[in-house]
């Protein structure tokens, strides 16, 4: 009897349990390759489209392969202009955000101070206010600068009229939430002995950071960069209030589509996108073999 | 001659309202093994963070050999920690954590941080090490680590905050017996902070027991245990028995106590020092239970009582008594004579209890002491 009871338990479990293993088996890896699908169908098109031998002004079409994007990456007026504009701003900006969103995460995470409650709530507003919004309201303020009674105080030109200036200004603006916040969750599970321990043996606080804390947070500071760096070189809806006559890359796709496509855009495209894949595949690689050499 | 290596002079410590420090006075010998005992909250960890230089003190001073350091960073002071949780670092291997200490001082060459790096690895018998990262060693071996990485820099005096207390069992007690044989090896002065009383009499000269930011008693782990003179100290060091009583007269170099059921027994006079309420304690292992027919040495204290509880537990026997005014007794026996169960008393048999007077403390304050254990 007692071997009865043992069976009917057996049996009773193992039905849901071959269900949960199918599930595992092929429901799950088959939901993750659509999800995949789904978000890599759009840049596989455009990396075909950047071998497309298009005819006419628009590349949507398919007429056959060519290098000739390739060959010619840059061959278009304005794109490389608006190009080194664009990594100009991204990288200017990305450097200056990370700088001082990493100076602000750290204070806001160390120190007590008078309005800490209010910056840690501030420092989300970029992100949270929709970019038309916040574009508008810049242009506002960057169009003031040269009326009275702001033009008595801002420096003629500086701000107005509009151009890289503004851009970069703009651009150091957003990032600095994000870089914050990304430094801010890397600091959260920071162990202040760790500095304790350096300053105990002998590590002024220079020392101390240089040595310890900003190894520590190197990944979360990184990460920080990388994302400032997209966000930057994606940036349209804002850079388009605040740019002026100046072009970046996304504003200048934007003009230039209402009269052509060119497979260049693709090219760029394609180029960035490898870029980042080559990043990340390097990245994985090197911290893989640090991890086996250890 | 050894001097003083560390004095706290009226070292007071607020976390806002909290008083974490009070008025703690300390000399630490040099060369010595000193502990600072007592339970979590108790001010131990922040008396020895402000050692360090961790924490500043609210008022006080901290001398170390004759310096003032009160208000020193700890980068500037001859002292190193070795902290509960190791705190090593965790992106630097072995080698150079070790050698973190050596690189900051600045002035050594590669090859002579290399040869000490080696030597303090061996003496934590830890050699071969030195390519490793934190994450690839166990807690025992991130200890050694810590302790390593902190002894290379030859502190005056080495601050331990609880270092074994993330160890299990039997790790720990070896490497209290590894700890007392590098202490005595390199010949400084230790200060080790734990909330473990057997932890802290096996390896230290001196104990200073803590309860509510002060120490309560301080001393040599023998003087601790024998002669607690506070509820408090009898309570955290072992297990003891308190019974309350009057002075009564005296009885050549004995006083004479009378407890609460009357019986009276005889204490050290010095003990007692003219107080009058008082209370007698005994650790459970100087009682012995005798039938209550035998005739009893006329040299030591007598009581009568009832046996309520018996516990083998393999090496002794652990009663309950229960005497005649009430208060309950914990009396162990060592299972030497009576090496069955069938031999051992039995609740309900009624015993008579004897111990030395000279085995007896006495302890002056009877307020009632919540922390007691």
């Amino acid at each position: 009897m007692a071997t009865a009871t043992a069976e009917g338990v057996i049996t009773r479990a193992s039905a849901p349990n071959r269900i949960g293993r199918a599930v595992e088996h092929w429901a799950l890896p088959a939901v993750t390759a659509v999800a995949m699908i789904y978000l890599l169908i759009p840049i596989v098109v455009m990396i075909i489209f950047s071998f497309n031998d298009y005819q006419g002004k628009f590349n949507f079409i398919w007429h056959g392969f060519t290098l000739y994007g390739w060959l010619h990456p840059l061959d278009w007026p304005g794109l490389p202009n608006s190009l080194t504009n664009s990594l100009l701003i991204a990288f200017v900006s990305t450097v200056v955000a990370t700088v001082l969103g990493t100076l602000i995460g750290l204070s806001l995470t160390r120190y007590q101070f008078r309005a800490r409650g209010a910056i840690n709530g501030l420092i989300f507003l970029p992100m949270a206010t929709p970019e038309i919004v916040l574009g508008s309201s810049l242009l506002t303020l960057f169009v003031s600068t040269a009326l009275p009674p702001l033009n008595g105080i801002v420096p003629r030109g500086s701000l107005f009229p509009l151009g890289l200036t503004t851009i970069l200004i703009a651009h150091v603006m957003f990032n600095i939430s994000y870089v914050v916040v990304t430094v801010k969750a890397r600091l959260a599970g920071f162990d202040r002995h760790l500095e304790e321990a350096a300053m105990d043996l002998g590590a002024n606080e220079w020392t101390t950071f240089w040595r310890v804390t900003f190894p520590l947070i190197f990944p979360g500071v990184m990460a920080a960069a990388l994302l400032a760096f997209s966000l930057s070189i994606d940036d349209f809806v804002i850079t388009n209030f605040v740019s002026g006559t100046t072009n970046t890359f996304p504003i200048w796709v934007w003009g230039i589509i209402k009269n052509a496509l060119p497979v260049q855009i693709n090219v760029v495209g394609s180029i960035v996108f490898l870029s980042a894949v080559a990043f990340v595949a390097l990245t994985t690689l090197r911290s893989g073999r640090a991890a086996r050499i250890r | 001659m050894p001097g003083v290596d560390v004095r706290l002079v009226d070292v007071v410590k607020r976390f806002g309202e909290t008083l974490a420090v009070d008025h703690v006075n300390l000399e630490v010998q040099d060369g010595e093994f000193f502990s600072l005992l007592g339970p979590s909250g108790c001010g131990k960890t922040t008396t020895l963070r402000m050692i360090g230089g961790f924490e500043e003190p609210t008022s006080g001073l901290i001398e170390l050999q004759g310096q003032d350091v009160t208000w020193l960073p700890p980068y500037k002071r001859n002292v190193n920690t070795v902290f509960q949780n190791y705190a090593l670092f965790p992106h630097l291997t072995v080698y150079e954590n070790v050698a973190f200490g050596l690189k900051r001082r600045g002035g050594l060459k590669d090859g002579e941080i290399k040869s000490r790096v080696g030597e303090m690895l061996k003496l934590v018998e830890l050699p071969g090490f030195d390519k490793r990262k934190p994450n690839q060693i166990s807690g025992g071996q991130a200890q050694r680590v810590a302790l390593a990485r902190a002894l290379i820099n030859r502190p005056a005096v080495l601050l331990l905050d609880e270092p074994l207390g993330a160890l299990d069992l039997k790790l720990r007690k070896q490497m209290q017996v590894e700890l007392k044989r590098i202490q005595q090896e390199v010949g400084i002065t230790f200060i080790y902070v734990t909330h473990d009383q057997e932890e802290a009499m096996t390896m230290s000269d001196r104990i200073a027991v803590m309860n509510r930011g002060s120490y309560e008693q301080l001393g040599d782990p023998e003087s601790l245990y024998e002669r607690p003179t506070t509820r408090f100290v009898a309570g955290f060091l072992g297990v003891s028995n308190l019974l309350p009583g009057t002075a009564d007269g005296t009885a050549g170099a004995y006083a004479v106590i009378r407890l609460a059921d009357n019986t009276r027994v005889r204490v050290p006079a010095a003990l007692v020092n003219g107080n009058h309420n008082v209370e007698v304690g005994i650790r459970p292992e100087k009682i012995r239970l005798a039938n209550p027919d035998s005739a009893a040495s006329p040299e030591t204290n007598q009581m009568r009582g009832v046996i309520k509880d018996a516990s083998y537990i393999g090496v002794s026997t652990q009663y309950i008594v229960e005497s005649r005014g009430g208060s309950q007794l914990t009396v162990y026996e060592q299972n030497v004579e009576r090496a069955t169960r069938a031999e051992l008393w039995a609740p309900g048999e009624e015993v008579a209890l004897s111990w030395t007077p000279e085995h007896t403390f006495v302890i002056k304050d009877t307020t009632p002491h919540d922390a007691d254990n």
